[in-house]
């Protein structure tokens, strides 16, 4: 007898691209695997605006081979999505008419250098905490790209970290540039793990398929337990009057995230929204001609009894 | 856009694995894509690119007849034998 | 800054390791600018390769002149001494691929006669990957559409007066570069444009895109004074 989804589920096994699924299962992970393809590629635009900047050459050279790995984990995570019967060109379009979503932490501005370090830092760290147990996703070829993704994003965290503690172990004015981010950004990277679980639509279904692994809040317990002693490291101070060590949770208390915000942001009324997807849409368009030449010229060589010229 | 399956082959003595897929409008592209996109970190010494649409792939339901009959064959493989003590490099 | 004593390459000039390391600066921010930009997602991370390996190169070169950060920051336009070709601003795709065709043709003939030189030594098997990709790119975009073909046309016209430049250190380069050059652009159904020809650039006049590409580049270093970053 063939091995069905449900048990493939129940034994642990990882569901491969020609197996049968639920619909729902399907249509789950074309949903989060776009929109977090979605989000590597956008995602490039808050730090890639600094890379002309950047200011030693070290930095500048650090900064590209980050923002590049973004445009490849933005690749590898669009083949995943593709084993799922879902072009990238239909995924591109849904991005660029608004109809598939990407992280909202990326309709945030970066008005300083200083930016960049806390982007690597604390929404890097906050990626970081959300994608490792999806290295154990139910769908194989997700799991695959997670695990390429993390172990190439070991060095994004680090290097925001070791910018910030520059800047913060810097001149009087780096140090305040260092702080104003790490406040612009703080919440924000909290707000990266979602609504809290009693209010998260998706998530019961996606923890029974093993598609997700653990709980909103759990992973965000777990990433400010992580970032407040490495706060104290930095010497920069998290605008929270309210985180304090708890200990008969074993846990850092925090305070009471603005979710309006939240809905906000999501609901397009950030403050860089409509910016983002007008950069994206018009690179994509600058870029037709370039594709239909390529498409042309390949045609004409395969018309040529398939030797292409080259 | 033609969609392009990559396969590295990690280190000399090891055979191509696959590592995902990217798009590209002819097999020259396609190569130089994925060495940029696969080999970033010096992840590989060889690289093939296939077109996804030509590969034949086993499908799932046939999942039992093709692969189902090498598990009564334990004899294929060498913890089926048994040697007395002693016997070394076998 | 110290002056290196340099070898002596196969056409009996030395490596002018100032002037192509500027050239590798300048080109390296030039490419990086795609970022976010680029035709396709594949491009994105090609781009930022050759960005990034001409950023290495140009550190590798100014290096021997002083701070590497210093010389990149520091100085005004007049004291930069790459060619006129590689401060052209990127245009379309076209202009990007030509000027990549046309400088890396040279890059990789000069490197060719250095192998005394660790950078160029180096920095041939690099380059000789960059002037494919511009061949490859140039097949297409020559060949592909009539779009395209008007594209590349008006980027080798816009683009050739700066070539005459390359070889004014060394003469003996042309030859092969015409050699290379040509025969690309004849496979790609281009012609070689008769313009005329504008230099300066290695003598620090330049035209007026580099004062613009420094002002963004060096503004955050030079906000901050003697910090470090």
């Amino acid at each position: 007898m063939v091995t069905t989804f449900e048990e493939l589920i129940a034994r642990d096994e990882r569901i491969e691209p020609r197996d049968e699924m639920p619909e729902g299962y399907r249509k789950t992970l074309i949903r989060q695997i776009a929109q977090h393809a979605h989000s590597e590629i956008i995602g490039m635009q808050p730090e890639g605006s600094w890379i002309t900047r950047a200011p030693s050459l070290k930095r500048k050279a650090i900064l590209l081979a980050k923002v590049q790995d973004e445009a490849g984990h933005g690749l590898y995570l669009y083949g995943a999505a593709e084993t799922l019967g879902v072009s990238r060109e239909e995924l591109l379009d849904a991005l660029h008419e608004g109809r598939q979503r990407y992280s909202s932490i990326f309709n945030y501005p970066t008005p300083t250098w200083a930016d960049v370090g806390a982007i690597g830092w604390l929404v890097d760290g906050a990626a970081i905490v959300n994608q490792v147990p999806l290295c154990r996703c139910s769908y194989g070829p997700y799991a695959r790209a997670m695990v390429r993704i993390c172990k190439e994003e070991s060095f994004h965290q680090r290097q925001g970290f070791e910018l910030l503690y520059t800047l913060a172990h810097g001149t009087p004015e780096q140090r305040r540039m260092a702080q104003e981010a790490v406040d612009r950004w703080y919440w924000p990277s909290l707000m990266m793990f979602g609504p809290p679980d009693a209010e998260s639509t998706h998530s019961a279904r996606s923890m029974a398929w093993k598609i997700k692994r653990h709980s909103n809040d759990e992973l965000r317990q777990r990433f400010v337990d992580m970032i407040v002693p490495q706060a104290e490291v930095l010497g920069l101070t998290l605008p929270d009057p309210d985180l304090r060590w708890n200990p008969e949770r074993g846990h850092y208390d925090y305070g009471p995230i603005d979710w309006e915000e939240f809905k906000r942001v999501l609901a397009g009324d950030g403050p860089c929204n409509a910016e983002r997807m007008a950069h994206r849409r018009k690179a994509h368009e600058d870029g037709a001609w370039v594709r239909e030449a390529a498409e042309a010229y390949a045609s004409k060589a395969a018309g040529k009894g398939g030797r292409a010229a080259a | 856009m033609t969609l392009w399956e990559v396969f590295v082959r990690p280190r000399r003595g090891l055979s191509h694995v696959h590592v995902g897929s990217l798009h590209a409008e002819d097999a020259e592209l396609a190569l130089r894509h994925a060495r940029d996109l696969f080999t970033r970190r010096q992840e590989g010494v060889s690289i093939w690119v296939v077109p996804a649409a030509q590969i034949t792939a086993s499908s799932p339901d046939e999942k039992d007849a093709f692969f189902d009959p090498a598990a009564d064959k334990p004899y294929r493989h060498p913890t089926f034998y048994e040697l007395p003590e002693g016997v070394k490099h076998l | 800054m110290t002056e290196p004593v340099e070898g002596t390459g196969k056409h009996g000039n030395p490596l002018n390791s100032l002037a192509i390391g500027d050239d590798c600066l300048v080109l390296s921010h030039r490419l990086a600018e795609w970022i976010t930009w680029a035709p396709t997602l594949e491009e994105e991370v090609a781009l930022a390769n050759l960005s990034l390996d001409l950023l290495g190169q140009a550190r590798a070169l100014l290096s021997r002149h002083g701070d590497e950060d210093e010389l990149a920051y520091l100085r005004d336009p007049g004291e930069f001494r790459n060619c006129l070709l590689v401060e052209q601003p990127n245009g379309d795709f076209a202009h990007t691929v030509v000027r990549h065709l046309l400088y890396t043709a040279f890059l990789f003939e000069l490197y060719g006669g250095h192998p005394e030189d660790e950078v160029a030594a180096k920095g041939v098997k690099e380059i000789a990957y960059h002037r494919d990709y511009a061949r490859v790119w140039t097949l297409r975009l020559g060949l592909g559409t009539e779009e395209s073909h008007r594209r590349m046309t008006a980027a080798l016209a816009d683009l050739w007066p700066y070539t005459g430049e390359l070889f004014e250190d060394d003469p003996g380069l042309r030859a092969p570069w015409d050699a290379f050059v040509g025969g690309t652009l004849r496979e790609a159904s281009l012609a070689v444009p008769e313009t005329g020809q504008r230099t300066g650039g290695r003598r620090g006049e330049h035209t007026e895109h580099l004062a613009a590409l420094l002002a963004e580049m060096q503004s955050l270093h030079r906000e901050h004074p003697g910090a470090r970053w």
